[in-house]
């Protein structure tokens, strides 16, 4: 299908995206990089009566490591981040994640920012910033806030952002020597959304792990972490940890929950794996 | 605002045309121009059929507007036909039968001179394991992908000068 009439405006900076986003309200969509939007658009999912293109917005799309933090811009497109060695030296577990994240023509288009604000229930990034206890930033008209990952995912495809507000960035804390990451996730095929997907950061602590963060994604309206699970996984007992997920997966369209429960406990013998091995 | 004017340059020559904000890259390649060799599938991102190149690296044809394109440098399987840059690649498809209707070659052939040119510059030679991993965004329904793995594999090896 083709998308429906709109019209087409570029933003240069943050200050006018935020504008145009207050003047034409619930009419306006931001279009960033577009790998989800103009999909929904071709199937006329969404109908806007504005686009307004945040693709020219100059100094939202660095990577920059900021005191013990890495900062992301909103508008780095994936392949950025998956080819940048201050993320493979910082940010191991978005490294990690990065080459699950669509196709290569998709990571080359598709921002950062883009999918965390979009939200979608069985996206590897959202996950990642819930396990790194990462930090959003968001602009609007009222001015800048910042939210945690932990608070920051609401609902199916709903977060903290309010309506003409403006992801801009996102920090996570920096990767040091007893940083331990781990990812794994089971797709169709490469690429695509994640049946039922782990992402995992710890710290070492001796020969064990310690502030151990299992965010589950494809399990629900949003990343989840299984909490129980943890506290096992930081007692060192890999088989109570999957014994304790205590996680209530519906049914979709690529498996039923009861499948999706099995696979989460499979994800986490192997996730556990990586975690226990040295960086 | 529902009808802008770009200016960028396909397959090396410049193009100026009005297009309308909803169209996207792949439909005004294809409807304007005339250059129906980046094929629509699904449209929505899934299939890899309309697989182009946009300032040197593959998009999805039909998740980017025309409009931005604006200034852009394209290059569709017309143009790296006609350059030779693909002649290896064309060859060795037809020679292993990496293509029955051929409706998903032309993405497939770009995507997978994409891998191989960044592989050229990274002085190394994908694994099939990699060749898969990179074409997985590009859905074949004929040949169930085998030959086409062969077929990009006889390339990467003969461009790093290896003989099989």
């Amino acid at each position: 299908m083709k998308p429906a009439p709109f019209a087409y405006t570029k933003a240069r900076t943050l200050k006018e995206a935020v504008a145009l986003l207050a003047k034409h309200k619930d009419d306006a969509r931001l279009l960033a990089g577009g790998q989800s939007l103009i999909a929904t658009l071709n199937m006329r999912l969404s109908a806007p009566e504005l686009l307004i293109d945040i693709n020219g917005v100059k100094g939202l799309d660095g990577i920059a490591k900021k005191g013990k933090f890495v900062e992301i811009g909103a508008l780095a497109r994936h392949a950025q981040v998956e080819r940048s060695e201050l993320i493979a030296k910082h940010a191991p577990l978005i490294a990690l994640a990065m080459p699950h994240i669509g196709h290569p023509a998709i990571r080359n288009r598709g921002t950062f920012g883009g999918s965390i604000a979009f939200a979608d229930p069985a996206a590897e990034l959202p996950a990642c910033l819930l396990a790194l206890g990462a930090e959003i930033d968001i602009a609007g008209a009222k001015g800048k806030r910042k939210v945690k990952a932990d608070a920051f995912f609401k609902g199916l495809f709903e977060t903290a952002l309010r309506p003409q507000e403006i992801l801009t960035a996102v920090r996570i804390p920096a990767a040091d020597k007893n940083t331990r990451a781990g990812f794994s996730e089971l797709a169709r095929r490469h690429g695509d959304y994640a049946i039922v997907g782990l992402a995992a950061s710890a710290r070492a602590d001796g020969k064990g792990l310690a502030d151990v963060r299992l965010a589950y994604f494809g399990v629900g309206a949003t990343p989840v972490r299984a909490t129980k699970a943890e506290t096992a996984l930081a007692a060192g007992n890999v088989d109570a940890a999957v014994a304790a997920l205590d996680l209530d997966p519906p049914d979709d369209v690529q498996a039923t929950g009861a499948v999706k429960k099995h696979l989460a406990g499979v994800l986490l013998r192997r996730v556990a794996k990586q975690l226990m091995e040295a960086r | 605002m529902n009808e802008i004017d770009i200016a960028l340059t396909v397959n090396g020559e410049r193009v100026t045309e009005r297009v309308e904000a909803r169209k996207t890259l792949v439909d005004f390649l294809r409807d304007d121009l005339g250059l129906t060799g980046s094929h629509i599938g699904c449209e929505h991102g899934v299939c890899g059929a309309c697989t182009v190149r946009v300032n040197g690296e593959i998009v999805r044809g039909c998740l980017m507007l025309a409009v931005q394109c604006d200034g852009a440098t394209i290059e569709t399987i017309e143009g790296l036909s006609d350059s030779g840059e693909i002649a290896d690649l064309q060859a060795a498809f037809e020679q292993r039968n990496a293509l029955q209707c051929g409706y998903c070659t032309p993405g497939m052939i770009a995507a997978a001179q994409d891998l191989l040119k960044r592989a050229k510059e990274n002085k190394s030679v994908p694994s099939r394991d990699a060749i898969r991993e990179h074409l997985s965004g590009n859905y074949c329904r004929c040949t169930g992908y085998h030959a086409i793995v062969d077929a990009v594999e006889s390339v990467a090896q003969a461009r790093a000068g290896n003989k099989k």
